[in-house]
């Protein structure tokens, strides 16, 4: 369960999510900075350029580019020299990205890239949902997702240590929501510098650009190899899933703050409905929780902060006695109508002796409020599939049949 | 030779990966006409053209993908496609 942050209250200060996040990437010693400016990335990056202009960040060159697709390409060949690489953007940017994810990933090049989680056009719309980087899946990349500002901060340093270990190499997304984070103030600790430094080794590799010591990067293989690089990166995450969970206890002990390591639960051990999701949501959940707790309802919260790595093994644990679990998604597979929490829960469970129904909901479409009375309503469907079995598998949520 | 992160490799690894069985088509020379004048060396993108020590060239058809291109080239027609054949 997470841990409340008592004991830091004397150090706490009021700041702005992206600024958070940005004072955490200066702690964190970048090498390069790429990114390219779009709603509601903007701020971490204005901040950053503010922070290379009074020299705050030594050692870091900050690279103006012309697009998020050169952003992420000029970061392949900064990570290839062995430097230390951030970048931020969302929705329409990270889509433009795509080639390059692959490539990153591939190349087994470490980076952390904070994901500022948007709906994608079209229509167009500038507000919070998780299609933009849901839809990056299967990319090669670790995704990790915030609950809150404090959380999306310090996750930038638990996300290099994980993406530079050496078992692991791959890089890493920080997914944060839109403007209910990013454009949020809230009290919290700035990733403390100090503690950093003894946190996050420099990054060090054997493998590295260098004139010196020449190396080809991004050679070619053929159909009697490439088999070969799909399974080490598959390898590799699952190592990475125990790497999540050690840089979250070492950030425990070090820090004193924790929010859990591939997952986190709340209430979840005699739950008869554990309600499941990512980011923002978690927070409203806990509310949720707390409220129908007092009213004697069995409701119980599981956090995916992990999303690739899928926690498969600890989720299983966390569910294995409840009665029905609810997937919340930010984010829908259109002709499939699920979300991806809801697809994966039911994959991992499936070959399984765990027989519990699983249902979804789609919810938060394009910055669409999420008010307490509409989990509440869901926490009601759900205990109607205890009772009568499951009517809706899967459903949006909140539709205005006005506008149909 | 195991698969390093990343697949990086040291400079002149394609040595070891030998592409002239992709070749559908070898070249050979007629040495009667050929004049030694290194066009084939110069234009040849595989280095497949070797200098012999009587200053005349062998091909290596280790790496020779038959492009075809040395004998489009040469002046004298010295060099002709035979169609590869089991």
């Amino acid at each position: 369960m997470a841990i409340l942050r008592e004991a830091d209250k004397d150090k706490m200060t009021v700041v702005e999510g992206s600024y958070a996040v940005a004072h955490a990437v200066k702690v964190c010693r970048p090498h390069v900075i790429s990114a390219y400016p779009i709603t509601p990335q903007t701020h971490i990056v204005e901040e950053l350029s503010q922070f290379i202009a009074d020299g705050e960040i030594p050692n870091c060159a900050y690279m103006n580019v012309e697009s998020e697709f050169s952003a992420l390409s000029a970061l392949v060949g900064s990570a290839a020299t062995g430097a230390r690489c951030y970048s931020a953007t969302t929705s329409q940017g990270l889509a433009l990205m795509h080639e390059v994810l692959f490539n990153f990933s591939g190349l087994r090049l470490p980076m952390v890239m904070t994901i500022v989680n948007r709906a994608l056009s079209a229509p167009i719309n500038i507000w919070n949902d998780q299609q933009d980087s849901i839809s990056q899946r299967d990319t090669g990349w670790i995704q990790l997702y915030a609950e809150d500002i404090q959380e999306a901060s310090d996750m930038i340093a638990q996300a290099y240590k994980i993406s530079e270990d050496k078992d692991v190499l791959l890089p890493a997304m920080v997914c944060m929501d839109g403007f209910i984070l990013s454009h949020v103030y809230e009290p919290l600790v700035l990733l403390e510098e100090d503690l950093t430094n003894e946190y996050l080794k420099p990054y060090e590799t054997n493998y590295k650009l260098d004139p010196k010591n020449p190396l080809s990067f991004g050679a070619f293989a053929d159909p009697s190899s490439y088999t070969e690089f799909r399974y080490l990166q598959q390898q590799a995450m699952d190592k990475a899933i125990n790497k999540v969970e050690e840089a979250a206890d070492e950030f425990k002990e070090l820090y004193g703050r924790y929010y859990g390591g591939v997952i986190d639960t709340y209430m979840t051990e005699d739950a008869d409905i554990i309600l499941c999701a990512m980011g923002s949501i978690i927070g409203t959940l806990r509310d949720v929780v707390d409220n129908l707790r007092s009213n004697g309802k069995k409701v119980g919260l599981l956090k995916v902060r992990a999303f690739r790595p899928f926690p498969a093994e600890a989720i299983k644990q966390a569910v294995s006695n409840t009665s029905v679990i609810v997937a919340l998604d930010k984010n829908i597979s259109i002709g499939l109508n699920e979300g991806a929490l809801l697809t994966e829960l039911k994959s991992i469970l499936y070959n399984t002796n765990l027989n519990m129904p699983v249902i979804g909901f789609s919810i938060g479409h394009g910055g669409r409020d999420i008010p307490e009375k509409t989990i509440e309503d869901i926490v009601q469907k759900a205990e109607n599939v205890i009772k009568s079995g499951i009517s809706h598998e899967s459903e949006f949520v909140d539709l205005r049949e006005d506008l149909i | 030779m195991s698969i390093t992160p990343g697949g990086i490799c040291k400079p002149g690894t394609t040595i070891s990966n030998k592409t002239g069985g992709w070749r559908n088509f070898r070249p050979i020379y007629d040495y009667d006409k050929c004049t030694k004048c290194k066009l084939c060396e110069l234009l040849c993108p595989d280095m497949s053209v070797l200098e012999r020590e009587d200053g005349y060239y062998d091909f290596d058809y280790d790496y020779c993908k038959g492009c075809g291109l040395c004998a489009n080239e040469c002046p004298v027609d010295a060099i002709e496609m035979i169609l590869e054949e089991k």
